[in-house]
């Protein structure tokens, strides 16, 4: 039998709701551990096998200096380095921060700043190293995580449309919340995937899977900014999950 | 003297990132440390300027494991500041969406995260090699907890359908029925696990600890109550500064929660069961007394085994409020803009966690300050691996080094809460 391909999940900093999406995976978990030699997943196991590894999913953005090297140690180790969710492919909420001081925030948290050692910036691992996948979402949906493992143990190209939040309103019969209800909806401009689940419960999305290709968001706003939405919620729509996404962050920099 | 230096870099399977050092001088312990290298976020800081009404929605990416203590706190508290109330209906439903996190956080820290610390293996994907039932079981109980929070909240991880005012759609009556079932086989399988874990070779360790957990008249506490303690403390949320204070130690990047005298304190699931013993039901405390535990549990150890009972309630109490659930009308109660001050404090599954907020006349927060439960209980855990070091001292590195780890892991720690966890270090000198 040829050997299984080795598996490490990595963690930057985050809320590990990302790894927790791959335990979610309640059904297909011990098939999973089957299919695969789990090296690494700290979260999950005290077993820590050294490298070098096949795939690396990695949660997680890069705040600190001690992460930025350790992502390139980990770069050097893996064959195909994938990325789950918000903060590993755009910083994640942390990312706020990029739009700040990062001093005076340090010195409003904690008393003694002189004990936190972190960077200016929140940022994707994509700025540090090569990455060969990026999996959207904040937190990635488990059906794309098990495309994708699938897909990369089969060594096929994985399933996951770079179509907008509309396509899945579409394909739901979800009934437009801005065109019958006036919200404010980032739909037209986030790329699909969560399974529609705002705009079918009358929410507007709020942009958690990030841009989609090529995105019109100058012509979003003026829309929004039609129905009576003032430029400084404008600005915080597009400045949450993936606020340091380049086109979400050019665009909230207009707004603010 | 030998130096003994006992070490861990990298804890695993804890919620983030933390680490363990213990410096031993022959029998002298000369430092116990729980060190959280977990890299800040500052959430309360980046929350200045924004809409409270994105409280919950932001402060849930706090933690993946538990985002509804975060939106359920940011929510009470935002809704006192902005003067609104919301209906016994929508509590309701918010009491039975907080069952469904209780259900799959308990389940994977006991079942897949704890236990296999008692078997002495490596992790859950280990122990289904030789009892595939009781690892299948726990799994579908933990989706039972997840298939709750789709239900209600339209996600298991940060989900959406909730808001400040309740719910943007209440659920159909049929879905939240449908649920009942599985619940029902719930109950009896946390049941099942709960006397299974029973016969684990429990360390022998009790500690005279300061519980402090939410207490209710009528309820065992989740989403509501005044807090109290084992030791006569009984306030109201708002007061929880006048009796509680958060330091920064150099070892964390978590504040470390101690009360005003400087003592330390617990929270979780051995506080809220003692101190609410009696508003548990007669079929959990049935369970207890056959998992052989009183009304009071002082070995941290069988955390485990309260966790699971607490499991067990969650699935009554879910199928209680679905039985009687009617869709909530209006869905949301409206939050005008407004300057307030308001507190929201809820039973997350690891603890007590509080929340802060003051808002100004536009609705933009002006102060956030939250204090989740990892970060409470690091000077209880810190006191508790010295206890557990000293009256271990005999044993080989490698058997102390566990002990330790799993001293730190009957606390469930979520670190990535805590740094709004842990490297173990021995040095033996």
């Amino acid at each position: 039998m040829a050997p299984r391909p080795k598996l490490a999940v990595w963690k930057f900093a985050s809320c590990d709701g990302c790894q927790l999406t791959l335990l979610d995976c309640e059904d297909e978990l011990l098939a999973i551990a089957d299919a695969l030699d789990i090296a690494q997943f700290l979260e999950a196991t005290k077993v820590a096998t050294d490298g070098p590894y096949d795939v690396s999913l990695v949660e997680g953005s890069i705040t600190t200096a001690h992460d930025a090297q350790r992502i390139r140690d980990i770069r050097a180790q893996t064959k195909t380095l994938i990325t789950i969710g918000a903060c590993a492919t755009a910083g994640g909420t942390q990312s706020l921060r990029n739009f700040a001081d990062v001093d005076a925030y340090t010195s409003m948290v904690y008393a003694h700043p002189d004990y936190i050692s972190t960077l200016a910036t929140s940022t994707p691992i994509s700025d540090h190293v090569k990455v060969d996948f990026e999996l959207r979402g904040c937190p990635v949906s488990k059906h794309q995580l098990l495309e994708l493992i699938s897909a990369t143990l089969a060594g096929r190209k994985p399933h996951v449309p770079l179509t907008s939040q509309c396509t899945e309103c579409k394909q739901h019969g979800t009934t437009c919340v801005t065109v019958a209800h006036g919200i404010p909806c980032l739909g037209p401009v986030t790329q699909a995937g969560c399974g529609n689940l705002c705009p079918s419960v009358g929410r507007g999305c709020y942009g958690c899977f990030g841009p989609k290709e090529t995105p019109n968001a100058a012509a979003l706003s003026a829309q929004m900014a039609g129905l009576g939405l003032p430029p400084r919620a404008l600005r915080d729509l597009y400045r949450s999950f993936n606020a340091a996404a380049p086109e979400f962050q050019a665009e909230s920099k207009r707004h603010d | 003297m030998t130096e003994r230096i006992i070490q861990v870099d990298a804890l695993a399977r804890v919620e983030g990132e933390g680490a363990l050092y213990v410096r031993l001088n022959g029998a002298q312990i000369e430092a116990v440390e729980f060190r959280i290298f977990e890299p800040p976020r500052f959430f309360e800081a980046f929350m200045v300027g924004r809409d409270a009404r994105e409280a919950p929605d932001i402060t849930s990416r706090i933690c993946g494991i538990c985002p509804i203590a975060y939106i359920m706190g940011a929510s009470q508290a935002v809704e006192q500041a902005l003067g609104i109330g919301t209906s016994p209906d929508i509590e309701a439903l918010r009491r039975m969406l907080y069952c469904g996190e209780w259900i799959q956080s308990h389940v994977l820290h006991a079942a897949m995260l704890h236990a296999p610390d008692f078997l002495g293996l490596a992790d859950a994907i280990e122990i289904a090699k030789t009892n595939p039932d009781l690892v299948r079981k726990a799994l579908r109980l933990k989706k039972l907890g997840n298939t709750l929070m789709e239900v209600i909240g339209g996600r298991s991880v940060h989900p959406v359908n909730t808001r400040i005012g309740g719910f943007y759609r209440a659920p159909e009556v049929e879905r939240i029925r449908a649920l009942i079932p599985e619940l029902e086989w719930g109950a009896q399988a946390a049941r099942e696990l709960t006397l299974a874990f029973a016969g684990f070779d429990f360390p022998a360790d009790e500690y005279d600890y300061h519980f402090v957990s939410l207490v209710h008249p009528e309820d065992y506490p989740i989403t509501q109550g005044r807090i109290g303690s084992s030791r006569g403390l009984d306030i109201p949320v708002a007061d929880f500064n006048a009796h509680f204070s958060e330091h920064h130690v150099a070892r964390s990047n978590a504040l470390q929660g101690r009360m005003k005298d400087g003592s330390a304190y617990l929270v979780g699931p051995l506080a809220r069961y003692t101190n609410n013993y009696d508003r548990l039901s007669a079929s959990c405390q049935a369970t207890a007394l056959e998992a052989g535990l009183g009304p009071v549990v002082r070995n941290p150890f069988k955390s485990i085994l309260v966790r699971m009972i607490e499991v067990q309630y969650a699935c009554e109490e879910a199928a209680r409020i679905a039985g009687s659930y009617v869709a909530p009308s209006p869905a949301f109660f409206v939050a005008p803009d407004r300057a307030g001050e308001g507190h929201g404090c809820t039973e997350a599954p690891r603890g007590l966690c509080y929340h802060h907020y003051r808002i100004d006349a536009e609705g933009r927060i002006e102060m956030a300050q939250i204090v989740p439960p990892t970060s409470q209980n690091q000077p209880q855990i810190e006191a508790d691996l010295t206890r557990v070091v000293a009256a271990n001292l005999g044993m080989a590195d490698d058997a102390l080094k566990w002990r330790c780890e799993q001293t730190i892991r009957n606390y469930d720690p979520c670190i990535s809460c805590a740094t709004h966890f842990l490297k173990l270090t021995v040095d033996r000198v």
